[in-house]
């Protein structure tokens, strides 16, 4: 299959990992500000230890969490027009995307994926907020269409996992047409009734979220992730006033009826995996080994 | 009373004139000056010709943004026969930013709506300045629905700067009824036509125009941002919104030209707003065309035809 850029297995990518980042590196926690040993924030994939922050996550680590023993093939995306409106703002589109390649090492702000999670086959597209705010181009558009073609193909569930800032800005209106383009993506899947779940990462907003982030069959939220369609700056700029504290955040939208969940990072494979299997009509995983969560307590009656 | 922009004021001074000498004519029939208000006259129609013919980006954005320009109320008054505006969205309430409802277009019952930006103050507040909250997309959802149900045509005129962006839309799904509202649009099987009026700004505007066929008025403009939130995100400084439109190829023309809309609709010479009749009924030609075009195709068909040509849209060489 033409599809199949390359096979990653988790010993090659430790070989990438110990070159470009030394073990003895300290992180900062963005939140609780505790200097952590980034060997255990990797191997925590990025959960904060000292205060369970969810940093943001690496598309290469996203993958390595969800799939089985940490292996996938990656899908090959065919290539786009490149800077169709020859763009410059303060700075080249062109060395923008240099400059976003060479410090991921992708292609685009998307890398789709297929493989086992709990044994079931699925295809996941991890959007990256290190590329370029995560943002919506034709490189990305393409990225999660062919990603969907893979599980048309395969008849298996398709993950999107998404982050991003909205729209990749510097293609300008063929930037904002990825939104109808990957919904049509979504309604073939639909059409074919496989399911299409959305996990929500920090922070997605603008574009992304008005299009595909928000049609899943199911929705599941990172704590505290930023979610939303117009960025808190702006909202603030056009009604001049404070947002009340944990407004857009995860936990914000799963009390307005827009997530089904919010999991926690460390339960996502085991949420995502029972799901799958409950959408595909497949046996429990053998190996699953999760809790469900306790029912909660049944309020009293008022009488 | 005409409003002239910034840049047309050579013509505001030679049209101010040409009236001038018209009032001083009438006075005194004697004065003999009527050939020189004829060749002033001449003078005026010849620099709006050209002028018009010219119009850089950021000219054409403020044409599209005209106040005296026809908006979605107009071309509905003159064009559609037992126009029935629906209200509600059947869940939270009624969002008069985005118009539609039932009505005749040349002797077909049809699905109509749009944004309304509003003429005055009052009637701007009243319609948000045709920014929408969740409820108008979600109302654009029940007509859409509805158009499918009855096998009704559904036309969409475009006229935002965007879906409005505050706490309570926040808390009701904005970004979701965007989002289910792009879904219907490639969801209905009924013959769909969206033309931009003014200003097509962002996903407020794509939510309702992702259609069988999408034509732009010449002056028109269809934006991934505005310019003015261009400038400050990528210039980091709201007063380059000339320099970001430019460079975000947001005309009508640069659509036509990167495929993604279907046909350009001239102008009036001088704008939309100088000939408002008779942008409106070429505009019912234009819309009566596309659907006539449309009629032969199944509803199936229909939508599959839609859903290929967005999912045509970035694939393929466009340089
Ligand atoms: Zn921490």
């Amino acid at each position: 299959m033409n599809w199949i850029n390359s096979v990653v297995r988790p010993k090659i990518q430790n070989v990438f990992k110990k070159r470009d980042t030394p073990d003895n590196l300290w992180r900062k926690c963005g939140s609780c500000g505790e200097m952590v040993f980034h060997r255990d924030l990797v191997a925590a994939f990025n959960v904060c230890p000292n205060c369970d922050h969810h940093i943001k996550l690496p598309s290469d680590e996203r993958l390595k969490l969800l799939f089985d023993r940490g292996e996938y093939e990656t899908i090959s995306v065919p290539s786009v027009p490149s800077d169709p409106l020859k763009f410059r703002d303060q700075k080249k589109y062109t060395d923008r995307l240099k400059d976003a390649r060479s410090k991921t090492g992708k292609e685009d702000a998307v890398t789709g994926a297929v493989g086992r999670l709990d044994g079931s086959e699925v295809v996941v597209a991890v959007q990256d907020f290190a590329f370029m705010g995560g943002s919506l181009g034709m490189g990305a558009g393409e990225a999660i269409v062919k990603s969907i073609e893979v599980a048309l193909d395969k008849k298996c569930a398709f993950i999107m996992v998404a982050a991003s800032g909205g729209a990749r800005m510097q293609e300008g209106i063929l930037s904002l047409m990825q939104m109808s383009r990957v919904t049509v993506g979504v309604q073939r899947l639909r059409d074919a009734g496989l399911p299409f779940l959305v996990v929500l990462t920090d922070p997605t907003t603008g574009g992304v979220m008005a299009s595909y982030a928000m049609l899943g069959d199911v929705h599941i939220a990172e704590p505290k992730a930023l979610l939303g369609f117009s960025g808190p700056r702006v909202i603030e700029q056009t009604i001049r006033e404070k947002l009340p504290e944990g407004f857009q955040r995860a936990e914000y939208l799963l009390e307005h009826g827009m997530v089904d969940m919010v999991v926690h990072r460390h339960k996502l494979k085991e949420t995502l995996g029972r799901l799958v299997r409950l959408m595909m009509h497949q046996p429990k995983a053998p190996q699953s080994d999760y809790q469900l969560p306790a029912a909660p307590t049944a309020p009293q009656a008022a009488g | 009373m005409h409003t002239y922009l910034e840049f047309e004021k050579p013509i505001a001074e030679l049209e101010g004139k040409v009236q001038e000498l018209k009032l001083l004519a009438q006075e005194d029939p004697t004065a003999g000056i009527s050939d020189d208000v004829a060749k002033l006259e001449a003078k005026a129609a010849q620099l709006l010709k050209d002028m018009y013919a010219n119009l850089d980006t950021w000219q054409k954005t403020q044409v599209a943004r005209h106040p005296n320009r026809p908006h979605f109320l107009d071309y509905a008054k003159a064009l559609i026969e037992d126009f029935t505006p629906l209200a509600g969205d059947r869940n939270f309430g009624e969002d008069e930013a985005i118009v539609g409802g039932l009505g005749r277009f040349r002797g077909r019952s049809v699905v109509i709506m749009g944004h309304e930006k509003g003429n005055d103050v009052e009637t701007r507040m009243k319609h948000n300045f045709g920014m929408a909250q969740p409820e108008g997309y979600r109302k654009a959802v029940r007509l859409m629905e509805m158009a499918d149900r009855f096998s009704m045509p559904v036309i969409t005129l475009i006229d935002t700067a965007g879906a409005f962006p505050g706490r309570e839309g926040e808390e009701r799904g904005q970004a979701e009824a965007i989002a289910r509202s792009i879904d219907t649009c490639l969801s209905v099987q009924v013959p769909f036509v969206s033309l931009v009026i003014g200003e097509g700004g962002s996903g407020g505007a794509l939510a309702i125009a992702t259609a069988s066929r999408v034509l732009m008025l010449e002056h028109s403009i269809y934006t991934v941002a505005s310019p003015e939130a261009s400038a400050s995100i990528l210039w980091r400084n709201s007063d380059k919104a000339k320099d970001a439109a430019a460079a975000m190829k947001v005309t009508a023309q640069s659509l036509l030209e990167l495929g993604v809309i279907d046909r350009i609709l001239p102008e009036p010479v001088g704008g939309a707003h100088r000939e408002r009749a008779q942008m409106m009924a070429d505009a019912g030609d234009a819309i009566e065309h596309e659907l006539r075009d449309l009629s032969g195709l199944d509803g199936a068909s229909l939508r599959r035809q839609r859903q290929e040509k967005f999912m045509a849209m970035g694939r393929g060489d466009l340089s």
